[in-house]
């Protein structure tokens, strides 16, 4: 049996764009994963193999092409099923990712139950897929949107939690598992706990847990959770949305079309069964069996065995990137409550300005926002340098990183 | 050094850290505002304008360091300018005082987001003295086709 460290240095070769290079043949160091993670050969082939070997539309037909699509197709729904623990597969709704998973529960649930003066409340460190669809819910109609404010340690102030569910009027608390600034792990069974005992539903946005650490749906209790494809290997476009079936079977459809009936006639229709209830028209076929080739390669790795090695990158970037002049990292240092995403500052130096220097050695970091402004304002600054890592990431890549920003350092003269 | 550090030359640098016309103008004559949704940079430029002259402008908000340089120039050589004259700036006007013509486009926003504010704010003070239908138009219309 291959060493852990070998195990992942070795897996560099299936990410064929890994050996490419950028800016005057420099390596490619890619720490943008937060964002989207590249693909190995594995997705890529099953995604050729589809369309090459198996293209047909789902789930109607029954020539024998369709029946290999449509079977292809289902595979992934147990593979997700397995790979979180879901035990109904009929709860696991493929969406085109987190956001419209969210944005799915927010219209389907929140349009039959969200009344004048309810409340639905989230925290500062959300990414605006998990505000904006609540705005607009609550908005529409006449109810309100509190938040879970968060320390400077990054990590969220759950007395506040306690606050406005003593007010009897919270439907909803939704979170992000993991936050995609900060890092920070979300101490999700207190928060359930808590809703559980006032009778309130809970949503978890996994987009930025799930690729990185094993989540188990059934321990966690939640009722809602989303989580993207293409943060783990898988292309874009490719998301799911789990749910109860208890609670979606209390919501409206979502989009009307093909594939979410069971009769339609000229001026009514009755649904499907779950999950093609949720499922209208075509879906993305091609990439939900691309979706179940990442899985695949996933659970060879071992979850946990990724947990370990990001721990273990993250560990070391903190240390180097505290030595670098001027410097400053966000949220909290304690390894066990962050995943692999490394926020930063330095002093008086932008990180757009950041991004374009580091960019000339070849690294990709993200600067900017990063779709979290309420969180900008809590942390009052209007942007950060982002590095995050994933399986293919070494600690040669994060050597790079600081010789970079050590000339960041020196041409703002830090 | 890379090929990407060099663009951060002296006056880029000077300029980010020590803006010129930086600030306030309390009794402006117009005043805009615009950021960048990508990048999060946000400029106000505050103009006072005598006989169609500037003469006085400055600028305030939060931007990286080609943003602030730019806005530094900018302002510079439209003060003193008639309102014609400022309008008809170009980017290039400003790209070349700083050596940034072959910045890549991502970047070319974060340059040329004062620029913006400044013809917005022009725009927006020529637009209150016009009565002829026909010139707003064409003031729509010059507003529209910028970047």
């Amino acid at each position: 049996m291959q060493s852990t460290e070998s195990l992942f240095e070795n897996l560099r070769k299936d990410f064929p764009i890994l050996k490419r290079t950028v800016r005057d043949n420099k390596r490619l160091v890619y720490l943008d994963n937060a964002s989207t993670t590249q693909k190995p050969n594995q997705v890529i082939d099953a995604i050729t193999d589809y369309y090459q070997n198996h293209n047909a539309n789902i789930h109607r037909a029954v020539y024998a092409l369709a029946e290999e699509s449509t079977e292809a197709y289902e595979a992934t729904r147990d593979k997700i099923a397995n790979f979180i623990n879901i035990k109904n597969r009929q709860e696991i709704i493929f969406v085109r990712g987190t956001t419209e998973a969210i944005n799915l529960v927010a219209y389907s649930w929140g349009r039959p139950h969200i009344k004048e003066g309810d409340i639905i409340v989230t925290t500062e460190y959300e990414h605006h897929s998990n505000i904006v669809p609540w705005q607009l819910l609550t908005q529409e109609k006449g109810a309100k949107l509190e938040y879970i404010r968060m320390d400077d340690d990054g990590e969220l102030i759950l007395d506040d939690l306690d606050k406005h569910l003593a007010t009897g009027k919270v439907k909803l608390v939704t979170f992000s598992l993991m936050s995609n600034v900060l890092g920070t792990i979300t101490n999700a069974e207190k928060i359930i706990e808590k809703c559980k005992a006032a009778g309130v539903l809970t949503l978890i946005d996994g987009a930025q847990a799930v690729p990185h650490m094993t989540v188990d749906i059934e321990k966690l209790g939640c009722d809602f959770f989303a989580f993207s494809g293409h943060k783990m290997l898988a292309p874009t476009g490719i998301g799911v949305l789990w749910a109860k079936k208890s609670v979606l079977e209390t919501m409206v459809p979502f989009h009307g079309g093909g594939d979410m009936i069971r009769e339609v006639h000229k001026y009514e229709a009755t649904w499907n069964d779950l999950p093609y209830k949720f499922e209208a028209g075509t879906p993305n076929i091609a990439d939900v069996i691309g979706f179940g080739a990442a899985i695949d390669y996933l659970v060879k790795i071992g979850m946990d065995n990724i947990r370990e090695h990001e721990i273990e990158l993250t560990k070391y970037a903190i240390e180097k990137l505290s030595a670098v002049k001027g410097l400053h990292i966000y949220g909290t240092k304690d390894i066990s409550k962050r995943g692999g995403v490394i926020s930063f500052n330095f002093a008086d130096v932008h990180p757009h300005d950041v991004a374009q220097i580091v960019d000339g050695e070849g690294i990709a970091v993200r600067s900017g926002h990063h779709c979290a402004q309420v969180l900008m304002e809590r942390l009052n600054v209007a942007a950060t340098s982002r590095a995050s890592f994933y399986i293919y990431n070494t600690k040669q890549d994060i050597d790079i990183l600081v010789n970079a920003l050590n000339i960041v350092a020196k041409v703002f003269k830090l | 050094m890379s090929g990407n550090a060099d663009i951060y030359h002296e006056m880029i640098v000077d300029y980010s850290r020590n803006p010129i016309n930086y600030g306030e103008i309390e009794n402006h004559d117009v005043t805009f505002h615009d950021s960048n949704p990508l990048c999060g940079d946000s400029i106000d430029i505050d103009i006072k304008i005598d006989e169609n002259k500037i003469t006085d402008i400055k600028f305030h908000g939060k931007g990286c360091a080609i943003c602030m340089a730019c806005s530094s120039v900018l302002t510079e050589i439209t003060k003193g300018k008639s309102i014609d004259e400022a309008r008809a700036i170009e980017k290039n006007d400003v790209l070349s005082e700083l050596g940034l013509e072959h910045l890549q486009a991502v970047r070319i926003k974060c340059a040329l987001l004062s620029l913006k504010v400044l013809k917005s704010a022009l725009y927006t003070y020529i637009g209150k003295n016009l009565t002829d239908a026909e010139d707003v138009d064409k003031l729509k219309t010059e507003a529209d086709n910028l970047y």
